[in-house]
């Protein structure tokens, strides 16, 4: 599976940090979101599609997972 | 629900459009062609003195985009999950020591002025760097503003005398600057990128915001666990930290402190759930109904703690969503299980019909809570 970011959408909630903090992490200077990797694997993709649900800024796009 | 978007009249006689499904309340909040911005004529203010305090005083909450985003990245960084979760032990300590006060003085006793305001207000002091001692000052302030019981004119004094406050923090932070939220923003507004109003504006909002809604939240939240046994009773015997978290997300959902929902009006001709809604109306969000719609959320009236709930709205949604999210997360997931760790036997110590809710409020709460252990 692979995950996508758009910064300039996100707003610093963090609720992707919380729920996938091993695929995604928040810039020091503003808390825009990081993405650590594009390609998700097995144990990771339940987390990755739920923090792409959550994101209030729908700035997470998953490419090739089903939803 | 079967008018899920209908008109409802407001208290200033207005017209809105209260979305009230869960899918339809989503993408009202993520939609820029729906303003949040209060100076357009017609929008649907919650009560008279929200609409007097935030037409006279903006923040980046009645903002739209790109001024929005520009406001609301200078203080993004002081709510990072990293930056929150340092604060984690040293909240634990000051809610142990705050349980110890409480516990060894007479019964029965206030919750909300014992444990759930020295809380939040403690903790959203230190963030800013607004020294604790004068919380009386600004809880009773930012409990007059939100209240929705008081003439409008009384709120503006209230926020008035609040700018006045941070006022006179500012310029003691200028002469000597700490590591916290004010001195970062004064450091902003001497490069220009703030004027000193609207940094006194949104020193109100994050004093305000970061006290009264976490408070609130950890009255009520105590109330309903006791009002649910079976389901304080697991959360007891498995009080691991995705337990607790889980806890905490479901409580947010089942009692939605926003429960004046969120406001916005259209500046352009939109459809929301099939309804058409023109450039210029206004529509309210019903945050509580969408929180409770049995397609996102099966059997939405159960408080059930192991719920995946994470995707309720409580916090809002969109562009505008609570910024102060993450803190109010760690405050509520210390809280909880220390308060019935410490206190095993806490209970209510008056009728539930007798306890004073605040209904008017801009936020759901309590305003006290007698309680014995």
């Amino acid at each position: 599976m692979k995950v996508e970011v758009e910064p300039d959408k996100c707003i610093a909630s963090g609720q992707c940090v919380l729920i996938a903090g091993s695929v995604f992490d928040q810039n020091e200077d503003d808390g825009i979101v990081v993405l650590l990797g594009s390609e998700v694997t097995g144990g990771e993709e339940d987390a990755v599609l739920s923090a792409a649900r959550v994101c209030p800024a729908r700035a997470i796009h998953v490419l090739d997972g089903q939803r | 629900m079967e008018q899920p978007v209908s008109q409802v009249r407001l208290w200033n006689g207005g017209l809105a459009w209260m979305v009230t499904r869960y899918d339809d309340v989503r993408e009202v909040l993520a939609d820029p062609r729906l303003s949040s911005d209060m100076s357009r004529p017609g929008f649907p203010a919650h009560n008279a003195s929200v609409a007097a305090t935030r037409q006279k005083h903006r923040t980046f909450l009645n903002m739209d985009d790109p001024e929005h985003a520009k406001q609301r990245r200078m203080v993004t960084r002081d709510f990072m999950i990293k930056h929150v979760e340092a604060l984690r032990p040293r909240i634990q300590r000051h809610v142990d020591a705050l349980i110890d006060e409480f516990s060894a003085g007479p019964q029965p006793a206030d919750l909300v002025t014992g444990i759930a305001l020295p809380t939040s207000s403690a903790t959203i002091s230190e963030l800013l760097g607004v020294p604790y001692e004068d919380h009386e000052f600004f809880e009773s302030r930012s409990r007059t503003i939100s209240s929705g019981d008081v003439e409008p004119v009384e709120a503006l004094q209230a926020y008035e005398e609040l700018r006045e406050f941070l006022r006179g923090l500012v310029d003691r932070k200028r002469a000597e600057p700490a590591q916290d939220v004010i001195s970062h923003l004064v450091e902003l507004e001497t490069r220009g990128d703030i004027g000193i109003d609207e940094l006194l504006n949104m020193l109100r909002l994050l004093l305000g915001a970061g006290h009264e809604t976490t408070a609130n939240m950890i009255a009520l939240g105590t109330l309903a666990l006791l009002e649910h046994p079976e389901q304080l009773e697991r959360l007891r015997n498995d009080p691991s930290p995705q337990r607790v978290a889980a806890a905490v997300e479901e409580l947010l959902r089942y009692l939605t402190i926003s429960h004046f929902g969120r406001r916005r009006i259209a500046v352009e001709d939109l459809e929301i759930g099939g309804q058409t809604i023109k450039a210029g109306e206004a529509v309210v969000v019903a945050n509580d109904s969408a929180n409770r719609d049995p397609d996102a959320f099966p059997d939405p009236d159960v408080l059930d703690l192991e719920r995946d709930a994470r995707h309720h709205l409580t916090f809002g949604y969109g562009v505008h969503q609570c910024l102060g999210q993450p803190l109010a997360r760690v405050e509520l997931q210390v809280v909880y299980p220390t308060l019935f760790r410490r206190l095993p036997d806490l209970r209510l110590a008056a009728p539930m019909n007798e306890l004073p809710f605040k209904t008017h409020s801009v936020f759901y709460g309590l305003f006290s809570m007698p309680v014995a252990w």
